[in-house]
C-alpha cells in the first residue's frame, strides 16, 4: 500500500469525540492531504468555529497518522477555507449516525425543516431546541414514537 | 497587502468585530445555570460557544496579520486596547452570577436580538467587498449566526406580544439598549478610511438597513451612544470588571502553556 492510502486508512480510524460511530473522513472534515517523501500534511475544515472537540480530533490524527512509521513529518492544519458544509456528510456516514440514534442532516435551514426519526422513521417530529448538547446538534421529538432525539444541524452556504 | 494605512484601518476592523463577540460570549456564559428554563440554558450556552469561537476565528487573522499571540490578545490588553462597543460590555443586571444575580432577561432578549441584527449587517457587507481573508471568516460565522438570529427573533417577538408586565420590561429593555446601538455601528476614528478603503459600508448606511429590516415602532428611536465610544477605547467600568475576571486564571500563571 502506497502511504497515501495508508495516511487515508487510520484518518478512518479517528472518530469524531462526540459522536463516536463516524470518522473525520466520513464527516467530510479532511479537505486535502499532501506528502513529499514522507512528509504529511493535511488540511482539516473545522466543522463547528465554537466547538471544543476540535483540539482533540487534532492531537488523535496527528497520533494516528505519526504511527506509520514512513511518516517522517507531520503537520495538520485547520483551513479558513474552503467551508465545511453537512452536504459533505458521506453516505455511509449518514447511516452510521442514525444507527446511532442522530437523525443525519438533511433539509435547509430557510426552507421547512423535515427531519425523518432515526428510530421509527416517522416524520411527524418537532423541533424542541436548534441547539443541542453540542453545536453541531438539535434537539427534536417524535410525535410517533414519543421519543426525542437528536439531529445533526444543517449547515449549508 | 496594498499600504500600511491599508493595514492599520482592516485590523482595526477586525478588533472590533473580534472584541464585540468575545465580550457578548463572556456576558452569555455568566447566564449559565441561571436562564429561565432548561432548554434556554442549552441553548444560550451553546450560542455563547460559538460567539467564543467566532472570536477566536477573528484573533486568529489578527495573529496572522502579526497583532501577537491569540491568548495575549484576549488576556493580557488593558481595557483601552479593547475596540467593542459598550453595549456588549454592560452587566446582565446587578449583583454576579456567585452572588446575588438578579439579572435581566428582557434586556438580554433585546440586547442579542438587536446586536445580533447588527453583527448580520455588518457581516453581510463585508461579504460583499473587503479584505479576502476576512471574507472567508465571515462566510463561516454567517452560517452559524443563522441559527442565533432565529433564536433571539422567536425570544422577543413572544416576549413583546405578550402579558403587559411583558411588554413594559420589553420597552424598557429596548430604550436602554437603542440607547448604545449607535456604538456597535461606530467605527471609531478610523471610519471615514475603512470606507473609503472598502473595507465595508459606511455607518450610515448599516444603521439605516437595521431600521427597515426591523420596521417596528421601536426602531423610530434614534440610535445613539450615551456612555462613550468603545471603537475609540473609551469604556465604562464594567470592562475593566468583566476583563479582571476574564483573564484572572490567565494572568496568575502568565506563562503557562494551554
Ligand atoms: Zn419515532
Amino acid at each position: 500500500m502506497v502511504l497515501k492510502e495508508k495516511v487515508i486508512e487510520v484518518l478512518g480510524s479517528v472518530k469524531d469525540p462526540e459522536i463516536p460511530v463516524v470518522s473525520v473522513v466520513d464527516l467530510g472534515m479532511i479537505h486535502k492531504v499532501h506528502l513529499q517523501e514522507g512528509h504529511v500534511s493535511i488540511e482539516v475544515m473545522p466543522t463547528f468555529s465554537g466547538c471544543p472537540a476540535l483540539e482533540i480530533i487534532k492531537r488523535n490524527i496527528e497520533q494516528a497518522v505519526e504511527s506509520i512509521p514512513e511518516v517522517k513529518s507531520l503537520t495538520v492544519t485547520f483551513i479558513r477555507y474552503p467551508i465545511w458544509t453537512t452536504d459533505l456528510v458521506s453516505e455511509r456516514a449518514k447511516q452510521e449516525l442514525k444507527k446511532f440514534g442522530i437523525a443525519p442532516p438533511e433539509g435547509h435551514v430557510d426552507g421547512e425543516w423535515h427531519v425523518p426519526c432515526p428510530y421509527c422513521g416517522s416524520v411527524y417530529t418537532t423541533i424542541d431546541n436548534i441547539f443541542g448538547p453540542a453545536a453541531c446538534r438539535s434537539i427534536l421529538y417524535c410525535k410517533s414514537c414519543k421519543n426525542p432525539f437528536e439531529a445533526m444541524k444543517p449547515v449549508s452556504i | 497587502m496594498e499600504s500600511l494605512e491599508y493595514r492599520e484601518c482592516l485590523i482595526e476592523l477586525i478588533y472590533q468585530l473580534a472584541d464585540d463577540d468575545f465580550l457578548l460570549a463572556y456576558r452569555g456564559s455568566e447566564w449559565l445555570g441561571l436562564a429561565p428554563h432548561i432548554e434556554e440554558d442549552v441553548a444560550f450556552a451553546s450560542i455563547s460557544q460559538d460567539l467564543m469561537g467566532h472570536a477566536a476565528l477573528y484573533y486568529g487573522l489578527l495573529e496572522d496579520l502579526g497583532e501577537g499571540k491569540v491568548d495575549k490578545l484576549t488576556h493580557d490588553r488593558s481595557p483601552e486596547q479593547f475596540r467593542n462597543a459598550i453595549l456588549v460590555e454592560l452587566p446582565n443586571g446587578t449583583g454576579t452570577y456567585l452572588e446575588d444575580p438578579s439579572y435581566d432577561w428582557a434586556f438580554t432578549v433585546v440586547r442579542n436580538y438587536f446586536y445580533t441584527l447588527s453583527k448580520k449587517i455588518r457581516l453581510d457587507s463585508i461579504k460583499k467587498a473587503s479584505y479576502e481573508p476576512l471574507q472567508q471568516i465571515v462566510q463561516k460565522i454567517s452560517i452559524e449566526m443563522s441559527y442565533h438570529m432565529m433564536h433571539w427573533e422567536v425570544w422577543f417577538n413572544q416576549l413583546i406580544n405578550s402579558t403587559p408586565e411583558a411588554r413594559r420590561r420589553m420597552e424598557e429593555a429596548v430604550k436602554t439598549v437603542i440607547e448604545e446601538l449607535g456604538g456597535v455601528f461606530s467605527y471609531g476614528r478610523f471610519g471615514d478610511r475603512m470606507v473609503r478603503l472598502s473595507l465595508i459600508e459606511s455607518e450610515e448606511v448599516l444603521k439605516q438597513r437595521w431600521i427597515t429590516y426591523l420596521n417596528k415602532e421601536v426602531a423610530k428611536e434614534p440610535l445613539t451612544m450615551k456612555q462613550g465610544n468603545g471603537r475609540n477605547g473609551v469604556h465604562t467600568i464594567h470592562l475593566a470588571n468583566a476583563l479582571d475576571t476574564l483573564s484572572e486564571v490567565y494572568k496568575s500563571v502568565p506563562t503557562a502553556e494551554w
